[in-house]
Formats: C-alpha cells, structure tokens, sequence
C-alpha cells in the first residue's frame, strides 16, 4: 500500500522550494546506470578513453544525473507517474573521480501554477563542485 | 571525420517491438536512486491505480536510444561515438510507461548544425504502444565533438 498520498494542487504555491538534497555518484552508479540503462558508452568507465577525446575524467551519463536529480520532484508530488513533462540541458559534464567520486546538490522551486489543468512546473537547479551541471532543468507535473 | 549534413529531416521505419519488464523497470529505478514503491512493488503500483510497474520518468531514455542508434550507428552519417557528448534531453509523456509495454519508436533527425567546431544534432523519437497509440515523445540533442 501506498506510505504517502499525491500532493494536492490547493497545497502548493508559486515560488516555494522544495527540500534540497545532496546524492552522491560513484564509478559503481555509473557502471550500473551503464547496464540498467544500455548506454554503455566507454566514457563514463574508462577514464584512459575518456582523456583520450579531451575530458578531464570518467563523466557521469547525462542521463543519470537527470534521472537522479527528478527524484526531487517525484518524492515531492508524492507518485512518480506524476511527471508529464521533464527536459533540460547538460550544460557541464559531472566530473566522477576513482577516489571518493563526487556528488550532486538538487534544490527546486515551483515556478509556475496552471489551475486549470491542476499542473504545476517546477524548476531544479543541479550543481556538482559548485557548478551548475543541468540547465533550463524544468518538470510539469499533474498534482491532485 | 564529420556528421552527414544530408540525414537532416530523414526519418526511419519504426524499430522491432521493445518489451518493458518488471525487472527491467527495478533495476532502472535502483540505478538513478527512484524510491517510489510504484517502480517496484506491483501491488503498490495497482492501489495508485496504475496496471502494472510503472516505469521512472526518465526510463523512456532507453526505447529513445535504440531508436536514435538507427542513425547514430549508421557508417553513412559518419558519427564518431567516442566524440559524442549528451547536450539536450526532454520527454514529453503522453502517458507512464508501465511493465507490459511493447513499445517501437520512429526516429525523426530534426536538425544537424555546426556550434564551435561541433556538430549539434537534434533527433525526436516517437514513442509508442501496441496499439499504435503515443506514449512518450524524445527529444535529443548530442553534440558530436570536432578533431583537435
């Protein structure tokens, strides 16, 4: 059975943030995003191949990161089927060295409210190292 | 080497059948980190109402990748995979993907312009069910890096 119930639309307001969190990201998530996901792009294993075409290190799958960072927002609308919408840009590799990796801040606010449709975009803003990593980071999702 | 300039506005065949399975779905959702019990317990995902697993918002990357490798895997577009970097990435759901899915994707290669000595190319696949019916849209845009 289900812990917690769909956010409801009357409870929600524009501008408010959701609660940030830090997910940390290490050879072995990148090596298990590489198989649950099929992309299996040496890049984000081999740090020899990565060098090779001018990357500083192993970088994180775009899409992992997008993957790990829209947990924010489906915890917070409280049902992962929830989002209708979710695009961004990879604005900065995620750099993941072989000692201690690195990891992601995710904050998010609610940028703007559609009554109508009882739908609502929230706006997250992911950085690693201090820099920004996802950009134009956007989801719409439908709220109770 | 360089992208083939003439595959901008090309479309393909739909791809073979994708099947989406439960364990599939579980082990997508472990790998980003998704919680939520309608990514792995089915009677969870039946009391939200749903038919079966239902899919993380960002699972529909890999039925959208099969479809982009038509063209990213094509000798003739001249795409050098080691070169290619991630730049956009949007989904637009018509509705969840659930466990159960069959699902094909049409590949559109919307665009291919130089930026900076790389080449940016856009490619929207088409997502759908058995029935023909949408369920996700993917718009994808990777920057194949230049030479030094």
């Amino acid at each position: 059975m289900r812990e917690q119930s769909v956010r409801q639309f009357s409870d929600v307001t524009e501008g408010e943030s959701l609660p940030s969190r830090t997910i940390p990201v290490t050879r072995a998530h990148l090596i298990h995003y590489a198989g649950a996901s099929g992309d299996r792009n040496v890049i984000h294993w081999d740090e020899r191949t990565a060098q090779a075409v001018g990357l500083p290190d192993v970088i994180a799958h775009g899409m992992w990161t997008m993957g790990a960072a829209i947990q924010l927002v489906t915890d917070w609308v409280g049902d992962a089927g929830r989002v209708l919408d979710y695009g961004t840009r990879f604005t900065k590799p995620v750099v993941v060295p072989h000692d201690g990796g690195a990891s992601l801040e995710v904050a998010g606010t609610v940028k703007s409210l559609d009554a109508d449709a009882q739908q609502a975009v929230v706006e997250l803003t992911v950085t690693s190292s201090g820099e920004k990593v996802l950009g134009r980071c956007r989801a719409t999702v439908q709220l109770d | 080497m360089a992208v083939n300039e003439d595959f901008q506005g090309r479309s393909y065949p739909p791809t073979p059948p994708f099947a989406v399975g439960r364990e599939h779905i579980r082990d997508f959702a472990e790998a980003v980190g998704a919680t939520d019990p309608i990514h792995h317990d089915l009677e969870a995902a039946r009391a939200a109402g749903y038919a079966d697993l239902v899919a993380p918002p960002t699972f529909a990357v890999i039925p959208g990748q099969r479809t982009d490798r038509q063209f990213v895997a094509d000798p003739e577009a001249g795409v050098d995979y080691t070169r290619v970097v991630h730049g956009e990435q949007r989904f637009t759901h018509h509705r969840p993907i659930v466990a159960g899915d069959e699902l094909r994707g049409i590949l559109h290669i919307d665009a291919i312009r130089a930026a900076g000595g790389h080449q940016m190319v856009t490619m929207r696949s088409e997502i759908v069910d058995a029935d023909e019916q949408p369920v996700s849209t993917s718009l994808s845009t990777i920057v194949v890096r230049g030479g030094e």
